[in-house]
């Protein structure tokens, strides 16, 4: 019945004619960010570029100050590496006691994890700023890292303990019995197991540093640490519909998902879905 | 040695069942001693710390008028009645509940034909998954940039309307007190569709083929098949999809602040933009806390409607 016959062709063009529809934005974002000054302004938007001109991109990134781009990529990839470090170090080994061991405070815990995965985080901001504040972590990448180490270790301690659950303790069992320690046996055997996990959480975590604008505006607004969303916010909102430049940078932001989504797109499909926090 | 994890966490979007049980032997002595006891402390701090401390005390704080320095008090109810009785405030709140259900409607409509049309025998759906879901990746803030370009006045959507010779509907979609909303929820459609589309097509994997062809053969056609195999064997996905699409609703910050910033006027305002504004632009604390509450109140509805729903879907599934 599900052959493929003269009719699904036609319905597979035609659902390529809808996509690429779809995918337009994407045309207008790279034709507009290749266009000079002067072309950005006076062409259609529907006009392709007359020649490929990298001079936004040159500007966007030679650019200096306080919201300097270059800067900020430096910044956001510090703390996107910095956060997801954190949560497969903490997420793991706490996510491995809690499941391993059988005591009432480790199902307490299991517990206290898996609430915070559905608690709205909206309320927690205003004293975590204030707190964030007055041990002067507001404006600084540890803090910032601190934060997201925070916000997202329940997802991670979640991801994790579903992994472990459906990993047989025989492993580091043998690993203890050959002489390992049991922080021997739990980096060297029972991590190494877990890359599926790791690699969930990355990507998540990852994504959602990355592309965060609304904690990065709040812990470090106004300050001289800047990541890349804000940056990008401010640096747009000093320019008048200089749309070749506005769209350098915004091509800036997207690049580094860009290749890692081309390489491992199957696995950002299905880690997506892992848990998105209400 | 190989390891299969055959349980894919990943795809279950929400806490699954049997992750809600700790099921471990007890009673018998663990063999060895695994990890450390103290290695779940940071963890357990962390999380106590920046979810619920953090929660408890923004929730007394909605209650007082706290402005970030020097004195407050109790206010007690204070801070709601200034909310309900503002028009503007008022006003973000039914922009939030609107942005949220219409995104979740349009999302799930369009997302839904997507998953269906490219579901079977299509010999190219795996690049056409792949690039659908390729906004979904991206920084909304970003994204929202694109779309600011298209709705400009002499952008391509007003030259569109020109070319098909309907000029009258040219418009300055974003300062327009009546269309700017629904070109924030064109634009958070655009970036949020593909991942219904991906808890679609998760769904519909899982419909028997047997069921639909026999199905088929007894002479029903496209539209029962949908309406009465399809549609009930992806009901979890749909449940899923809505309340999942919903919280994320609620939360739309990111776009307005790029598209609009609320304007014009406070049209385009939602709670999570006013929280922002009133809190950390203006430093009224307090009263920042106190929509913020009422912002987490509503999520807080769909989030448990939502883990009532995916444990619905184990019966589902079971049946």
């Amino acid at each position: 019945m599900f052959r493929y016959t003269k009719l699904t062709a036609v319905r597979e063009a035609f659902i390529w004619v809808v996509t690429l529809i779809w995918l337009l934005p994407f045309y207008f974002l790279f034709a507009t960010a290749f266009k000079t000054d002067q072309e950005a302004l006076t062409t259609s938007a529907i006009a392709p570029p007359s020649s490929f001109d990298f001079g936004a991109f040159i500007e966007v990134l030679t650019t200096g100050g306080r919201n300097s781009i270059p800067l900020s990529i430096l910044n956001s990839i510090l703390i996107t590496a910095g956060a997801i470090v954190g949560l497969i170090l903490f997420g793991s080994i706490a996510a491995y006691v809690i499941t391993r061991r059988t005591r009432a405070w480790t199902n307490l815990t299991f517990y206290l994890v898996l609430i915070a995965i559905i608690l709205p985080a909206q309320l927690g901001t205003v004293p975590l700023y204030i707190g964030a504040r007055t041990v002067g972590l507001t404006g600084s990448a540890i803090g910032m890292i601190l934060l997201w180490i925070g916000i997202l270790l329940p997802l991670s301690v979640f991801l994790y303990a579903s992994f472990f659950r459906g990993l047989t303790t025989e492993y580091e069992e043998a690993a203890v019995i050959d002489g390992a320690s049991p922080t021997q046996a739990f980096f060297r055997v029972v991590l190494p197991l877990m890359a599926p996990a790791t690699g969930t959480v990355a990507i998540l975590a990852g994504l959602i540093v990355w592309n965060d604008f609304f904690n990065s505006l709040i812990f470090l607004g106004g300050s001289t640490t800047q990541t890349l969303p804000v940056a990008m916010y401010t640096y747009v909102g000093g320019l008048v519909s200089a749309w070749n430049k506005i769209f350098a940078v915004v091509i800036i932001s997207m690049v580094p998902i860009l290749l890692f989504y081309m390489f491992a797109q199957k696995k950002f499909i299905q880690g997506f879905g892992g848990g998105l926090k209400g | 040695m190989t390891v299969t994890i055959e349980r894919d966490a990943t795809r279950t979007l929400t806490v699954p069942p049997e992750a809600r049980r700790t099921p471990r032997p007890r009673g018998r002595k663990p063999l060895i001693s695994y990890g450390h006891w103290w290695w779940a402390l940071p963890a357990i701090v962390l999380v106590i710390a920046v979810h619920y401390a953090a929660t408890l005390t923004g929730g007394f704080f909605a209650f007082t008028n706290w402005t970030g320095l020097g004195d407050w008090e109790l206010v007690g109810l204070d801070n709601f009645v200034r909310i309900f009785n503002d028009p503007t405030l008022l006003g973000s709140v039914w922009n939030t509940l609107f942005l949220a259900f219409a995104t979740v409607i349009v999302t799930n409509v369009i997302g839904l034909g997507f998953a269906l049309a490219i579901n079977r025998t299509l010999k190219s759906r795996y690049i056409l998954r792949t690039l659908l879901f390729l906004p979904v990746v991206l920084s909304p803030l970003a994204t929202a940039y694109i779309w600011k370009f298209i709705f400009q006045f002499n952008g391509p959507l007003n030259g569109f309307f020109a070319l098909i010779g309907l000029p009258d509907l040219q418009k300055v979609w974003l300062a327009d007190p009546t269309w700017s909303i629904w070109a924030i929820l064109l634009t958070v459609v655009w970036q949020q569709t593909g991942f219904v589309m991906v808890i679609y097509l998760a769904g519909l994997a899982s419909v028997p083929v047997e069921v639909e062809e026999a199905a088929a053969l007894d002479g029903a056609n496209v539209w029962q098949r949908f309406v009465n195999v399809t549609v009930p064997a992806i009901r979890p996905s749909i449940a899923i999809a809505t309340t999942l699409g919903i919280i994320q609703g609620l939360r739309i910050f990111d776009q307005i602040f790029a598209l609009t910033g609320g304007g014009p006027a406070g049209a385009t305002e939602t709670l999570a933009t006013q929280v922002y504004k009133q809190a950390f632009s203006l430093g009224q604390f307090g009263f920042g806390s106190a929509l913020a509450l009422v912002l987490t109140l509503i999520i807080l509805v769909f989030a448990i409607l939502q883990q009532f729903a995916t444990r619905d879907r184990d019966a589902v599934g079971r049946a």
